[in-house]
């Protein structure tokens, strides 16, 4: 990384006020109970101090976004039938400011899937290439979080351009990606070397916090060898109502769905989330469904983050632990007891 | 100035022909409205597209012309659901969008030199026409060429006005079949998987290509079984619930496999391979 900056905590405003004169500026607030990732409003303050509620997903992955229009039409003597297709994949610049490191390091879980070689994704390329990442390090942690687990920490920097840690009376500010070198380029923000100590310490004393995490190298294999018990799926599901609430709020989760809205002769075809704990995800206009229960959905969805997303893609579990989907669980499913469950019954 | 490729944008094409083939199976022959990229389309026998509906949706189907014949791009739809409906109010002028090539092919590089045997049950025999019909314009590369069609009514077979020239061809042996008797019918009467053991065909230096409804795919591949055919030596295609058709939303995989894009073309050795959600 380059040089340490700094900037005091009654500076942000001033810094913040500067960033939303140009690009959309997306800060954690306070909404109903909840954090949520909201446009800047200097008149209501950001929250930075736990973990938003929803990860910023939306911000590059909108929950609905439109692939193209469509307009049918007559053309010429003959009324010749037309149709006509535009595809909008422009994106517009955004900061989001203050997600804390899991809810960036989803975007390394989708970077391999939407900036593939085979079908590059024009819509999550220009969103992503448009979005700056100002994430802020985790100076507590909760027990639902696990990110140690999956190659991660409360400091990861993976899938960010710029690092802020939180020290006394402002914040450490660490460039980490090119497009974060140049957004240090702003004069309220002064030197840092001399919190950098500060900083380093309060990194480690998160992790410290974390403990130590457990041995699940081999949750690829063990998955995959669990995958016709479907007793155990059974068991580890049995308290599951398919809400999809695990889905939808997790930073990795990228399925949608594809639908047309419109009237007859034009519209828009739009993609939106879509949660594969829901019974309709896989199922067949004969109507046979693969899937059928939430057995083998959920295997489907356990499987796919430490197991099958993983086989494809050098090792990278499509997990961050960031704990949202075992917090947010109206009946408590812990993804993290059912990893251990597998990693335990494929061993014994 | 070219745009840049956007997989999920289809290419507006216009409907050149339909052909009702049975009570729910309609053909589409279909050319893209943009001349140059017509010329530029290429595709390998197997791959599928998204037929799209804008407005409706938009559903998987095999190219089931083959590469060799590039005057139109043909695909078969059985009406199942609200997209199939849709396409099948549509007629000859008409607009639609189509998504293409998707999907891994049949490898015909390993079966030149080798004789062929088709098994095909109703819709079934709308993947293997591609294959066929190339093979049929490639006839010297390939050994000894059967094809057994079955369906349980003559009402039943799709491509009837092509099946006399291919029962009519000394070069290949063609076998219909229909599950019980039928008035006028002067061809076989029998079950697909009966008929194929009847036929007999020798597995040495052969690779048999079989899609068709579940029920008889399981019993054909019993009989292939029984006539000494390996795993490696049968080939299908998986229908499975693709929506994206470049391997994303999650629907079609079954565990690292995405049917979208490892297949849906396998070989029966391959399908034992992956795990069992089908």
């Amino acid at each position: 990384m380059a040089a340490v900056k700094y900037i005091p905590r009654e500076k942000l405003p001033e810094w913040l006020k500067a960033l939303a004169a140009q690009s959309r500026v997306l800060v954690p607030v306070e909404e109903g109970g909840s954090v949520v990732f909201r446009q800047y409003d200097p008149a209501r303050a950001p929250v930075f101090g736990s973990d938003a509620t929803a990860p910023p997903k939306g911000a590059v992955f909108p929950a609905s976004q439109e692939l193209f229009s469509y307009a049918y039409g007559k053309e010429g003597e003959d009324h010749a039938p037309t149709l006509k297709l535009d595809p909008k994949t422009e994106a517009q610049p955004t900061v989001v400011f203050g997600s804390k490191p899991c809810g960036a390091r989803g975007f390394l879980i989708f970077d391999r899937v939407y900036m593939g070689k085979k079908f590059p994704d024009p819509y999550y390329i220009a969103a992503r290439e448009a979005t700056v990442f100002v994430t802020m390090a985790c100076a507590t942690v909760e027990n639902t979080c696990f990110c140690h687990w999956v190659g991660s920490g409360p400091a990861d920097a993976a899938g960010s351009d710029v690092l802020l840690t939180p020290v006394e009376g402002g914040y450490t500010v660490e460039a980490v990606s090119e497009k974060g070198a140049k957004f240090l380029d702003n004069p309220a923000l002064a030197d840092g070397a001399a919190k950098a100590a500060e900083a380093e310490a309060v990194k480690k004393a998160s992790r410290d916090a974390l403990g130590e995490a457990p041995d699940i190298a081999s949750s690829p294999a063990a998955l995959l060898a669990l995958f016709d018990d479907m007793e155990f799926w059974r068991d580890q599901s049995d308290k599951c109502v398919s809400c999809g609430a695990c889905t939808y709020l997790c930073p990795t989760c990228y399925c949608f769905s594809i639908t047309d809205e419109g009237t007859g002769t034009a519209g828009r075809r739009m993609r939106s989330w879509d949660a594969c704990m829901h019974f309709q995800f896989t199922l067949e206009a004969s109507g046979h469904n693969p899937r059928p229960t939430k057995a083998h959905r959920l295997k489907n969805r356990v499987g796919h983050k430490f197991s099958y997303y993983p086989t494809l893609h050098d090792g990278l579990i499509a997990c961050c632990g960031c704990g949202r989907c075992v917090k947010s669980c109206p009946v408590s499913v812990d993804i993290r007891e059912i990893v251990q469950n597998a990693v335990a019954k494929a061993k014994g | 100035m070219t745009d840049p490729f956007n997989p999920y944008l289809p290419e507006v094409a216009t409907i050149l022909e339909t052909v009702q083939e049975t009570h729910n199976i309609m053909t589409f022959r279909v050319r893209f409205d943009d001349e140059a990229k017509m010329k530029a389309f290429t595709f390998e026998p197997g791959q599928v597209g998204q037929l799209s509906a804008p407005g409706i949706g938009e559903s998987t189907f095999v190219i089931n012309s083959p590469p060799t014949r590039m005057d139109y791009l043909q695909f078969s739809v059985m009406r199942a659901g609200e997209v199939t409906a849709k396409l099948h109010t549509l007629t000859a002028g008409d607009k639609i969008g189509v998504r293409a090539p998707l999907g891994n092919s049949f490898p015909v590089a390993d079966m030149k030199g080798k004789d062929i045997v088709f098994v095909g049950g109703g819709i079934g025999m709308a993947p293997l026409r591609t294959l066929f019909l190339y093979m049929l314009d490639n006839r010297a590369d390939f050994g000894k060429i059967r094809l057994l069609y079955g369906a349980r009514s003559p009402l039943d077979m799709a491509f009837s006005a092509e099946l006399p020239e291919w029962t009519g061809r000394s070069d290949i042996e063609t076998t219909l079949t229909i599950d019980r008797e039928a008035e006028g019918w002067q061809h076989k009467v029998g079950l697909i998987p009966n008929v194929l053991l009847e036929m007999a065909p020798a597995a040495d230096n052969c690779v048999a290509i079989t899609c068709g409804p579940p029920i008889m795919i399981k019993f054909t591949l019993e009989a292939l079984k029984k006539l000494g055919f390996a795993d490696e030596q049968i080939v299908t295609t998986l229908e499975k619930r693709m929506k994206c058709g470049i391997g994303i939303c999650g629907r079609c995989n079954i565990g690292t496999s995405y049917v979208c894009v490892d297949g849906p073309v396998y070989t029966y050795a391959q399908l034992k391979q992956l795990p069992n959600e089908l």
